[in-house]
């Protein structure tokens, strides 16, 4: 699971919403594996990003990288921001672990790089 | 898959149906791959994104990532979510690039809002039409999934799905349950008129309604209506209904090689000699 994917998927738990979000991370093996780097694709993605959820993601496995706290402006045309951004959304993945819902406190086991997103019944909204 | 006249639905949940030799079919039948790359380019096609302009699409259904080796082919980045085991294994060994989840779509797509460029779903969603369980209603699970895939996609962005209906009853419940979702759109069939090659693409807008566009195969209709006959010594390249080459014709030859060379077998190269025409002793 790429931190990118993490930034987006929210705990869908009945009842929790958009506190569903973020999903807490807890990492037994991360995978560190090159992309070709896209700067259109890094630049789009960039707004639809929770920039506190991703610093806070990518710190708690270790892999900040010099990724700014804070998202300045003007980081279009800033090639070096650009590659650091798309390091940490797209070339650092977590292989297996677990993924807490932050309302419900519901885990969710990562295996094999996949999130097991499945709910039973009960948790599943009506 | 419709196979053998019986509908892999009726033979029980995704889950279990797409077990490890399903799984396997699935990648080294060359026809199955061959129809799902068809059907994914079409979809794509149908979603009408910008043009150079990578995406993040969600592939509903995604199973053994070929629709996403597709994606990932025209310069996107998806994320896709299935129920099986089997075939999310089948993707990751073969190393596809896009992110998987394990899901059900019936409970929801788990993403903030506006996640999406696009959506695809190949041969997927008519699963939701059955209930595998004593509590699951199929209306409840068609809009949990609608609903959630509404607001999972951007504002101006658009689902394509590729289903395989089993009635008029069905085709009707799922495109109900888009539409209160809050979907404008419609329903694009392509070879309206041939039963193997008729598809089904449910085409969903998120924001104003677009132009739906037209089904492939019924535009050849109406050039056959002219009251006119025209006469040109130009040699036509004749496709069937169903949009493939006449049999034994040159392109038919063709693409059976290509067939057969992605199958593994030893194939002639081509020349200016393939399909040519021979001496009548032939």
């Amino acid at each position: 699971m790429k931190l990118l994917t993490h930034n987006l998927l929210s705990s869908h738990v009945r009842g929790v919403g958009p506190r569903g979000f973020p999903l807490r991370i807890q990492a037994t093996e991360v995978r560190v594996s090159p992309v070709d780097f896209n700067p259109d694709f890094v630049t789009r993605m960039i707004p639809k990003m929770e920039w506190t959820a991703l610093v806070e993601a990518a710190e708690s496995l270790g892999h900040l990288s010099e990724l700014p706290r804070e998202l300045a402006e003007g980081y279009e045309k800033d090639e070096e921001f650009l590659r650091k951004v798309h390091h940490v959304l797209l070339e650092v993945e977590v292989v297996e672990g677990t993924l807490q819902c932050p309302e419900s406190g519901r885990l969710f086991p990562i295996s094999r790089g996949i999130p097991n997103m499945l709910l039973s019944d009960e948790e599943a909204a009506s | 898959m419709a196979c053998g006249g019986r509908r892999p639905e009726h033979r029980g949940p995704p889950e279990l149906f797409y077990n490890e030799d399903e799984a396997r079919k699935y990648t080294h039948n060359s026809r199955m791959i061959e129809i799902q790359t068809q059907m994914s380019e079409r979809a794509v096609e149908l979603l009408s994104l910008p043009e150079d302009q990578p995406c993040f699409l969600l592939d509903v259904g995604c199973g053994s990532g070929l629709s996403g080796d597709f994606i990932s082919e025209q310069g996107h980045y998806w994320v896709g979510i299935d129920i099986s085991s089997a075939m999310l294994d089948v993707a990751v060994d073969r190393e596809v690039e896009g992110d998987l989840l394990k899901g059900d779509m019936g409970q929801g797509i788990p993403f903030r809002p506006g996640s999406f460029d696009g959506c695809i779903s190949i041969s997927a969603v008519q699963w939701l039409c059955n209930a595998d369980q004593r509590m699951h209603n199929p209306a409840k699970r068609l809009h949990r999934f609608f609903s959630s895939l509404y607001s999972a996609l951007a504002r101006g962005a658009r689902a394509v799905l590729q289903l395989y209906p089993e009635n008029a009853e069905q085709l009707e419940l799922i495109t109900t349950q888009a539409m209160k979702a809050g979907f404008t759109g419609g329903m694009v069939v392509d070879f309206p008129n041939s039963t193997k090659a008729k598809k089904f693409f449910l085409c969903l807008f998120v924001g104003p309604s677009g132009v739906l566009p037209t089904g492939l195969g019924t535009e050849c209709g109406d050039e056959q209506e002219r009251k006119e006959s025209k006469f040109s010594k130009e040699r036509l390249r004749y496709k069937t209904a169903k949009g493939k080459s006449l049999k034994k014709s040159r392109d038919w030859i063709l693409e059976k090689k290509e067939r057969r060379r992605r199958q593994g077998k030893e194939v002639r190269a081509d020349t200016r000699y393939t399909g040519r025409k021979r001496r009548p002793h032939f």
